[in-house]
């Protein structure tokens, strides 16, 4: 007994230490919690992130704080590092301060029935961000605003078929996919498959999984390069594989963006950069800037209007000549 | 007769005849459905072609598990390599994008000199935490395995850091002498550490830790000297992978770097035929082991599987690999044609650098078996 008497106090101070890092990180400005939301009607909005992974998910937070400080929305912002568990508890801790609206990132699809019922019993409403939850009962959230990963595969697509419209040749082309069984693997892929499959003359040859990183993308192209003789396109799922895989092209002595033609979808700094310098020659934007959009569907649910179920994020394609024009004032 | 089915059983015998059995089999899997998968060309001055991609996409899988090697014939494990891997590759891009000429030699060698500095002492901090202080390897390097990989996400900042550096590139990506540098990295690495652990005592050292750590401190060997030593090794081969890894694509992603590779690393040091329970171990079969993992994965981009169902066949293939390494396994599945006589424990005519230290490794973990 006495042996366990240190551990206990051990875990006592762990929890202890625990809460008040709770507190700190989601009360960033505790000057207005005091004065309440009802005394000057400033609307409280409690976004749950689900972590820093990527320069997409940065310029993500950054969107959604710069967009709540202009609409003039108070925001309590928590990270949830990439786990389940904070992000519980990060609701439930919302919750419990009754902030007006809580919008969040899922960090993973299933498991939020609980929270979201808690959510719905202490009438805050919820907003889903850039991923979806697979709760069978949609009444738990207002709304999902996030990218349509199958328009975005399509836009891909449509550009292609745009491309070689004149052309009566057989078009080959090579997919590098995102992490199996994701969601922007799958619809990008359906979306694309499904506008390039009305013309028989686009024969995709291989396809084959990229995990969207560079390291995969070279590899996967190399691979590509030798079993597949001629090439003409290349269609990867997110920029930094066509990234990687326009090492693999330059190392085989092609020319990427003329040899083989090259679309992409996220347009990321890097990759811009490389459609400003021909290397790539279409990106689909999956934009991340969702924060007006996100701020002005809180005002609308805060005041009780109807919003439609599912919000498409704004975003648009570029071009070569767009990339050069877009590049200087590009935010991520 | 008798002499041709003898020679055909020495050589079924050898301990590296089923991997190299395997590595044909998928080589020549390729063959019938790739056309020109054997050819090399020359092109833009350097060798061309599959057999060169499975050698440089595989060098930073050779070196980790060249590293994991010793650590597992002192029967321990290190799962951080993965995130040494990351940090080393995190931490020479960064110093390299900081350079004001990202082409210069001296900077490059300056950050590659600190990323394995980190690496040397990281793998340091694995062996003290064994041998020192006593805690199970597969928990010790666990902590550095869950903690380098956000240290690496904290030196990146969470993002891709991308680098233009010629020099650096030269690591991971590119050519010397017509080969790629990483493989010529890798056959010094390789060749120097069969060096040391076959011509030195080093390597009957490692063997009698891993047989028996108590025992071969009796018998006068620093045991945590040796761990240290073994540790601090497989953390350099990490960091040189890592800054492979890197140079490869010039950036470091601290996410995904190196992710998983760990798991590789053991795999390939499994199918080389070396036992997890410590003591005998084959450097040759673990660069066998990484080659053949590799040229399944290239086997896969090639004859086109489909993502989904990639992971079975590599599960199938390994299963099949393993089954054949396993001398129990053969003499039931084989055991029609096989005589009863029992197959002789230790490759009296094995390679000739694994005679007299076989032979005490494999008393020694005997006795393990026993004490346990």
């Amino acid at each position: 007994m006495s042996k366990r008497a240190p551990l206990l106090i051990l875990a006592g101070a762990l929890a202890l230490t625990m809460t008040a890092c709770g507190q700190t990180s989601s009360e960033p400005s505790t000057g207005a919690v005091t004065g309440g939301a009802a005394a000057d009607k400033k609307i409280v909005m409690g976004f749950s992130q689900v972590g820093a992974e990527s320069g997409w998910r940065t310029a993500n937070t950054k969107s959604v704080q710069e967009a709540a400080e202009k609409a003039g929305i108070q925001l309590k912002f928590s990270d949830a590092q990439q786990k389940q568990q904070n992000q519980i508890k990060a609701l439930r801790s919302f919750v419990q301060q009754r902030v007006d609206v809580i919008a969040f990132s899922p960090v993973v699809e299933s498991g939020w029935d609980t929270v979201l019922k808690e959510a719905k019993n202490a009438n805050i409403p919820v907003i889903l961000t850039d991923r979806a939850v697979d709760s069978a009962d949609t009444s738990l959230y207002k709304t999902f605003l996030g990218s349509d990963f199958v328009e975005e595969g399509k836009k891909a697509g449509q550009w292609l078929v745009e491309e070689y419209k004149d052309s009566k040749d057989p078009v080959t082309i090579v997919e590098l996919q995102g992490t199996t069984g994701s969601a922007p693997a799958n619809d990008r892929k359906a979306g694309f498959a499904e506008v390039i499959g009305a013309d028989s003359k686009f024969k995709i040859a291989a396809s084959q999984t990229g995990d969207f990183t560079r390291a995969k993308g070279k590899e996967v192209m190399d691979a590509f390069l030798k079993s597949t003789p001629k090439i003409d396109v290349l269609f990867a799922h997110n920029d930094d594989m066509g990234l990687g895989a326009i090492e693999a092209i330059e190392g085989a002595g092609k020319v990427p963006g003329k040899d083989i033609k090259i679309i992409t979808i996220d347009a990321v700094k890097d990759g811009m950069q490389a459609l400003a310098d021909g290397k790539i020659n279409y990106i689909v934007e999956c934009s991340p800037l969702l924060g007006p959009q996100l701020m002005d569907l809180a005002g609308k649910v805060v005041k009780g209007e109807q919003v439609p179920a599912r919000v498409v994020t704004e975003e648009t394609t570029f071009t070569q000549e767009q990339a050069k024009e877009a590049l200087p004032s590009r935010q991520y | 007769m008798s002499q041709e089915r003898n020679l055909a059983r020495a050589l079924t015998a050898h301990r590296l005849f089923w991997p190299v059995a395997v590595l044909v089999a998928l080589l020549v899997l390729n063959v019938v459905f790739t056309d020109g998968f054997l050819t090399v060309q020359m092109r833009q001055g350097h060798l061309y072609g599959s057999l060169i991609d499975i050698l440089r996409f595989g060098a930073p899988l050779i070196l980790v598990a060249l590293g994991m090697t010793l650590v597992i014939a002192t029967g321990g494990i290190d799962l951080s390599v993965g995130s040494v891997v990351a940090i080393a590759g995190a931490l020479a891009c960064l110093r390299i994008s900081d350079l004001t000429d990202q082409g210069s030699v001296t900077g490059v060698l300056a950050a590659v000199g600190v990323a394995l500095a980190v690496a040397l002492v990281l793998g340091a901090w694995n062996g003290v935490l064994v041998s020192v202080i006593g805690i199970q390897p597969i928990i010790a390097t666990l902590i550095l395995m869950v903690a380098g990989r956000g240290l690496a996400q904290l030196i990146t900042d969470g993002q891709i850091i991308t680098i233009n550096s010629a020099p650096y590139k030269l690591i991971g990506g590119g050519y010397w002498l017509t080969l790629p540098f990483g493989i010529l990295v890798v056959t010094a690495l390789v060749a120097l550490t069969g060096f040391l652990t076959r011509r030195l005592a080093l390597g009957m050292f490692i063997e009698s830790v891993g047989g028996n750590a108590e025992a071969s401190r009796l018998s006068g060997i620093r045991s945590s000297g040796v761990l240290i030593v073994v540790y601090t090794f497989c953390g350099l081969c990490a960091g040189i992978a890592g800054l492979m890894i890197s140079s490869n694509v010039s950036s470091a992603d601290g996410n995904y770097a190196g992710l998983w590779i760990e798991l590789d690393a053991i795999l390939a040091v499994v199918i080389g035929g070396t036992s997890l329970l410590g003591g005998r171990f084959s450097i040759a079969g673990t660069v066998l082991g990484a080659l053949i993992i590799q040229t399944l994965t290239t086997t896969i981009y090639s004859i086109g599987v489909t993502p989904e169902t990639t992971l079975l066949f590599k599960a199938l293939v390994v299963t099949l690999v393993c089954l054949l390494q396993s001398p129990s396994f053969r003499r039931k599945a084989f055991r029609r044609r096989a005589r009863p006589a029992p197959p002789p424990p230790a490759p009296a005519d094995g390679p000739s650098d694994a005679s007299v230290s076989d032979v005490t490794a494999g008393e020694g973990r005997e006795e393990t078996v026993r004490n346990r």
